[in-house]
């Protein structure tokens, strides 16, 4: 049976860019920015101290039950503890470390027998791993697992990357295919569900490829093939493509993983390999040879650009992540994080204000995948009325920027709804 | 190297609010066209004067009101073309002139502006003339070439809706002269053929959708399918439906944005309203046509029927309660 997501747009996709290409491994840099927050939650707590010899792989920080461990991704000195701009914007507390060049690691010991394991042992190994949702969220995946093991029918694997621009995830798919397919299949015995079902867009027809050859016949894992559509990704929008549901406001999402976070959490599980580097996709207009590099996270942006041959001189802006809902960084000076797929160099800024008032011509209203009234709310965000908004369910808002891409009059919409949420939320308007 | 630091998204689509409204002149088109080949060259003066007086009146109520000049967007250039199309050919060359400052100032400018009114300009000019000079807006020149100079007396002709608003099927024409547009009629209305290329223009550069123009024409063909009078109740519903002014007031009228609903469930509605009236005021009014007063009445309508009766919200059961 077809569902289909109602709303959505289709921006030039651009992946042509960087797909492909060879990945090329960046060298490790003199030093590494470890941030102690990449992910939603808890902050970790540093384990060691300025002066400190650490090892690769070694737990740098931990935290609560709410956190994700972070680990040294080189061997060397600690040489501070300080707050340093990341690409979430602002800064973190963060664990700077001298590279020793010797890369000399701690012992990964996986469970071979993966198998024998019960939800609460593979979350524990995913936990002590640092893995994280790799899909823009940076939920920790331990708890993900944790909540739903036993209580999901099938299990989700987001394999859409429907931003344009990126192709990390549809590197991962062709080049790591047996990882995709193994954590495929791990979660969907560990959480006790019948199936994974694998949901891809149309536009990655190597990777489809790759996948079905690796999953051959076997029952546990299906190849969903989509009609490519942004943001066809968002979690409650390929839940309603995949199974027809719509997912109720405030509800829980259930199992659902990006295709990166699986096929790290076969690594985690099977070889007890932490989350040390990973593929980032360098792009844009900007990029001069634009490509995926392997990198270790806590990489400046600027040596992972490097690699990508460096920056044009036309670029104006830097984002991580994709051009619909990356952030724009203050410089190149911020470090991979678990959490960056992207480096989007762009030549050119997204037209704001050029061409008027709002006209009510409803387009954004007809692309808005949550059905709202962006037009409406536009308005009453201005006005700062926040009881229309509320009624209007601005909370609703995921901020996809469907509607801003759209508006022909190049309104600031989605901008001025961030900015709206964040304002209700304080209560200052409400 | 500094670079800029703005929120996403970071791209836009290429639309913007100048082609729309060029698509809608273009959509036009046909029409004109048809106009000018059964009323003649005086069909296409009317026009030009039309739309110089709505441009000329945009720049200056922009130059008065200090606006970003509005002139570039296009939009008193479709207003202009609107109300000409909405006009018979005999009229005097004064009329779409005043009509189009009307349309400006009182119905656009006042209200604040592009995007701001709650009454369509064209339609709200159009009503103000007949308001006036009912006489020239209600005699119809007859298909054929008109002069230049200003004869109506000895042109004008009924027109298919003037029969049957007397009750019984139009005599003179058939069914393939109004498809076509060999009618009696204003430069706009008289082809419905060149009116459906245009609605299919729309439509498919997705510049309107279908949910106003079908729940509108849908409502009148039902309408007077029930109500018919005469002896042939299809053909009298397909005389209701081809005759007269609908399909320009269905698919360019109704569909003005600015004057219009936005929520589907709102412009289904906005639709049936503006049929309903439409059949009210053939059949109850002075004038035969009812089409400017309809949709001038659901204008009114537009936003509470977007407040009161907006998307239903994601993941909340159709009918369920709101949470």
């Amino acid at each position: 049976m077809k569902h289909l997501f109602s709303g959505g747009v289709h921006p030039q996709g651009h992946k042509e860019l960087s797909r492909g290409t060879a990945v090329v491994t960046v060298p490790a840099p003199e030093t590494v920015v470890i941030p102690l927050i990449q992910h939603i939650g808890s902050a970790c707590k540093p384990l060691v101290a300025v002066g400190d010899r650490v090892l690769m792989g070694q737990v740098i920080g931990d935290g609560d039950a709410k956190s994700s461990p972070v680990h040294a991704t080189v061997s060397g000195t600690v040489t501070a503890i300080e707050e340093r701009a990341v690409p979430s914007g602002g800064s973190a507390p963060c664990i700077i470390i001298k590279n020793d060049f010797k890369d000399e690691s701690v012992e990964f010991r996986g469970a071979a027998d993966w198998e024998s394991l019960d939800a609460r042992a593979v979350a524990e190994l995913v936990r002590a791993a640092g893995i994280v949702g790799m899909g823009g969220a940076a939920f920790p995946t331990n708890s993900k697992i944790a909540s739903t093991a036993g209580r999901t029918k099938d299990v989700l694997i987001n394999a859409c990357e429907c931003e344009p621009y990126i192709t990390s995830d549809d590197t991962i798919m062709c080049t790591a295919t047996a990882d995709v397919i193994g954590g495929a299949r791990l979660l969907a015995k560990v959480l006790g569900a019948e199936k994974s079902i694998i949901a891809i867009e149309d536009n990655k027809p190597e990777a489809i490829e790759a996948l079905r050859a690796e999953a051959g016949d076997d029952p546990l894992v299906e190849i969903r093939v989509l009609p490519t559509r942004y943001p066809q990704g968002a979690k409650k929008q390929l839940i309603l493509a995949v199974t027809g549901n719509e997912v109720a406001p405030g509800a829980r999402s259930g199992a659902l993983f990006n295709v990166t976070t699986t096929a790290n959490v076969y690594r985690a599980v099977t070889r007890g390999q932490p989350l040390l580097e990973k593929i980032v996709t360098v792009t844009g207009e900007g990029a001069e040879e634009p490509r995926n590099v392997l990198v270790r996270i806590g990489t400046s942006f600027a040596d992972a650009v490097k690699a990508a041959g460096g920056l044009k001189e036309e670029t104006v802006e830097v984002v991580a992540g994709g051009p619909m809902m990356g952030k724009a960084v203050e410089s190149l000076d911020v470090p991979v994080v678990k959490g960056t797929n992207a480096i989007l160099c762009l030549t050119k800024l997204a037209e704001r204000n050029a061409e008027g008032p709002c006209i009510r011509c409803g387009k954004c209203a007809s692309v808005c995948p949550m059905y709202l009234q962006p037009l409406y709310m536009y308005r009453y965000a201005k006005e700062g009325m926040g009881g229309e908004l509320k009624r209007l369910n601005l909370e609703d808002c995921m901020e996809c920027g469907c509607c801003s891409f759209v508006c022909p009059a190049k309104l600031p919409l989605t901008e001025t709804f961030v900015l709206a949420k964040s304002l209700l939320k304080g209560g200052k308007r409400a | 190297m500094n670079l800029n630091i703005s929120s996403a998204p970071h791209i836009r689509s290429s639309d913007n609010t100048r082609k729309l409204m060029l698509t809608v002149l273009v959509a036009l088109v046909p029409a004109l066209i048809a106009g000018v080949i059964v009323f003649g060259v005086r069909a296409l003066i009317v026009v030009a004067i039309s739309m110089a007086a709505s441009v000329a009146t945009e720049l200056v109520c922009g130059l008065v009101t200090g606006k970003k000049a509005s002139v570039t967007d296009g939009s008193a250039a479709v207003t202009g073309l609107l109300l000409a199309l909405t006009l018979p050919a005999s009229v005097p060359y004064w009329m779409p002139a005043v009509g189009g400052v009307f349309a400006i100032v009182v119905a656009k400018c006042l209200c604040g502006g592009l995007g701001q009114n709650v009454f369509n300009p064209a339609l709200a000019a159009r009503a103000f003339l007949m308001l006036f000079w009912p006489t020239a807006l209600v005699r119809y020149a007859a298909p054929g070439a008109l002069g230049l100079a200003n004869n109506v007396d000895m042109v004008s002709s009924s027109t298919p809706l003037q029969d049957m608003s007397r009750g019984v099927l139009p005599g003179d024409e058939s069914l393939l002269d109004m498809f076509l547009g060999n009618t009696g009629g204003t430069i706009g209305e008289v082809s419905a053929l060149a009116l459906l290329i245009g609605a299919a223009i729309l439509l498919a550069t997705r510049t309107i959708n279908w949910r106003i123009p079908v729940s509108y024409v849908g409502t009148v063909a039902a309408l007077s399918l029930f109500f018919a009078r005469g002896d042939d109740p299809i053909m009298w519903m397909l005389c209701s439906v081809f005759g007269g002014g609908l399909l320009i007031g269905a698919i360019f009228m109704a569909t003005d944005y600015s004057s219009s609903p936005t929520s589907p469930l709102a412009q289904l509605v906005f639709g049936i309203g503006c049929g309903a009236l439409t059949i009210l005021f053939r059949y109850k009014s002075l004038y035969p046509e009812g089409i400017t007063y309809a949709i001038l009445t659901m204008n009114a309508f537009a936003w509470a029927l977007d407040r009161y009766l907006p998307p239903r919200r994601f993941g909340v059961a159709k009918g369920g309660p709101a949470q």
